[in-house]
């Protein structure tokens, strides 16, 4: 199970990559797994306000929907608009092309409340 | 979910080695998917899939007046078939409401074979048991006796030729044989829930693991691989095959469930069948449809179907179709707008999403293409 070192993570299996006050976020590479084939995906509105824990976008495999929580505070500043064509990518490059949205972050939203892959391993029981 | 009270099937151990996601259907462990289910999917319309459906009840009923019983448990018509020969037929309460769906198979007048539905064997037993009550009729189980194997996808007759050393050319659509298999008796129907032709094979289950895995061996110049539930409910799902305890249940009729073909009112009595006449009288009040999306969103079973801001059907099934990359989904509707090609609205998550109902089956290839060739 693929857990990049430099990514932040929920609880709830979505990855954050924060540069320069934007946050980048998608489903981490064990919850594409549990999913199964990625077939359908919702995404929350360019512009759309979040609040860390907000329920945002929704990801469907053949089998069922799956909400997706906003990982930290902030603004939608772009979404995915290739998964509209192709959600494979969710299953195959979780954490590249399979990107879900971008966020304009609060400035009091703290990364630090997320999971490092350390503890995220822990949590779903991959070891290091 | 604690799994300790779920049955198992012969091959659970097979599917648990091959890393299978299992999960609970009808109080079954079963798998659900191998590799994939899109990958699954398109194995069994392109090429040939295994599936293990043991989970299927299985009984025999015999005796000298098991003809004339199960004519009036039925509502098609037993005269339609000779031995060797199967029928498909819902299984009604007085009420004329449908208790299974099933298949029933002539073997001898006094000897068929019922494959009923994994959630529905004891509820099924116990209604013929006491339908049968005074009459010379007997009941065996054999669901747990024997593993029950499907075979299907335009390779499955080559590879269960190449298998059994025969040919299977001459069995027809709707029939079965018992063959033989290394001294192992099989039972062997040219049936299947797929859409697909191939084969559904009963087996005895000390002998079903060997069986399985010949069935990966043997060359036909393609890779068989395994397929489980998940792709076995998309793949009906685009043939319109219904599925009990969805699409159909205690609530509803044939007639509503669109089985009227297999409702035949002039065979003479069977039970059921004064309700069923009523409510052909006087009109039904909704009937399942298919429906294609047309707005981007998948509908699932228990989304409410709208027209005017007003419920006016309930989603009984729904999912993507890897095959028709569309998302599609069956529905009981109010009767004033079950037509085809009229709009509807899916509510989905709160946002009503646009469907039109369309002609079903929705997968046009496999068996639906070679349609009058097979009506039995």
């Amino acid at each position: 199970m693929n857990v990049p070192k430099d990514l932040k993570y929920s609880k709830t299996h979505e990855w954050v990559r924060s540069e320069k006050g934007e946050g980048v976020v998608g489903i981490t590479d064990f919850a594409q797994h549990e999913l199964g084939d990625v077939v359908f995906v919702e995404l929350p509105k360019v512009g759309q306000k979040l609040k860390a824990e907000d329920s945002c976008a929704v990801v469907e495999s053949v089998k069922a929907a799956s909400d997706i929580y906003a990982p930290l505070s902030g603004t939608v500043l772009r979404v995915n608009e290739s998964l509209a064509k192709d959600t494979s990518v969710v299953n195959k490059d979780p954490y590249d092309s399979g990107w879900f949205f971008v966020l304009q972050l609060d400035p009091h939203s703290l990364a630090t409340e997320l999971l490092s892959a350390q503890d995220y391993q822990r949590l779903i029981g991959v070891e290091a | 979910m604690s799994h300790v009270s779920l049955r198992k099937t012969p091959l659970y151990d097979k599917h648990v080695a091959l890393h299978a996601r299992m999960a609970e259907f009808a109080g079954f462990l079963m798998p659900i998917y191998y590799r994939g289910i899109l990958e699954e999917h398109q194995a069994v319309r392109r090429k040939v899939g295994v599936f293990d459906i043991s989970h299927m009840g299985r009984l025999w009923v015999r005796g000298p007046q098991a003809f004339e019983f199960l004519q009036k448990m039925i509502t098609h018509d037993l005269k339609k078939l000779k031995n060797g020969k199967i029928l498909y037929t819902p299984l009604c309460n007085e009420e004329g409401k449908i208790l299974d769906d099933i298949l029933v198979y002539q073997n001898k007048m006094d000897e068929f074979y019922l494959v009923v539905n994994a959630s529905n064997v004891e509820k099924d037993l116990k209604w013929l048991k006491t339908q049968a009550k005074g009459e010379n009729v007997s009941f065996l189980d054999e669901s747990q006796g024997t593993a029950f194997l499907a075979v299907q996808g335009p390779l499955a007759d080559l590879l269960m030729e190449k298998l059994l050393g025969a040919s299977l050319h001459d069995m027809g659509y709707y029939h079965f044989k018992k063959m033989k298999w290394k001294e192992v008796e099989l039972l062997v129907s040219r049936t299947g829930y797929t859409g697909e032709s191939g084969f559904e094979i009963s087996i005895p289950k000390e002998k079903a693991l060997d069986f399985w895995d010949e069935l990966f061996r043997v060359d036909i110049g393609h890779e068989v691989i395994p397929v489980g539930l998940g792709a076995r409910d998309t793949l009906r799902l685009e043939m319109r095959y219904l599925l009990y305890g969805h699409d159909m249940t205690q609530e509803n009729t044939p007639l509503e469930a669109g089985l009227a073909w297999t409702i035949s009112f002039h065979k003479g009595d069977f039970i059921g069948r004064q309700a069923l006449i009523g409510q052909r009288e006087e009109g039904l009040k909704r009937r399942l449809v298919g429906f294609e999306m047309i707005d981007q969103a998948i509908p699932r079973q228990g989304h409410s179907v709208l027209r005017d801001g007003r419920e006016m059907g309930l989603v009984t099934s729904g999912s993507f179709s890897p095959t028709l990359s569309k998302n599609i989904g069956l529905a009981y509707i109010d009767i004033a707008y079950a037509h085809v090609g009229i709009p509807i609205y899916i509510s989905i998550r709160g946002v009503e999403r646009l469907a039109e109902i369309v002609k079903t089956p929705f997968y046009k290839g496999g068996l639906s293409s070679l349609k009058s060739k097979i009506q039995n």
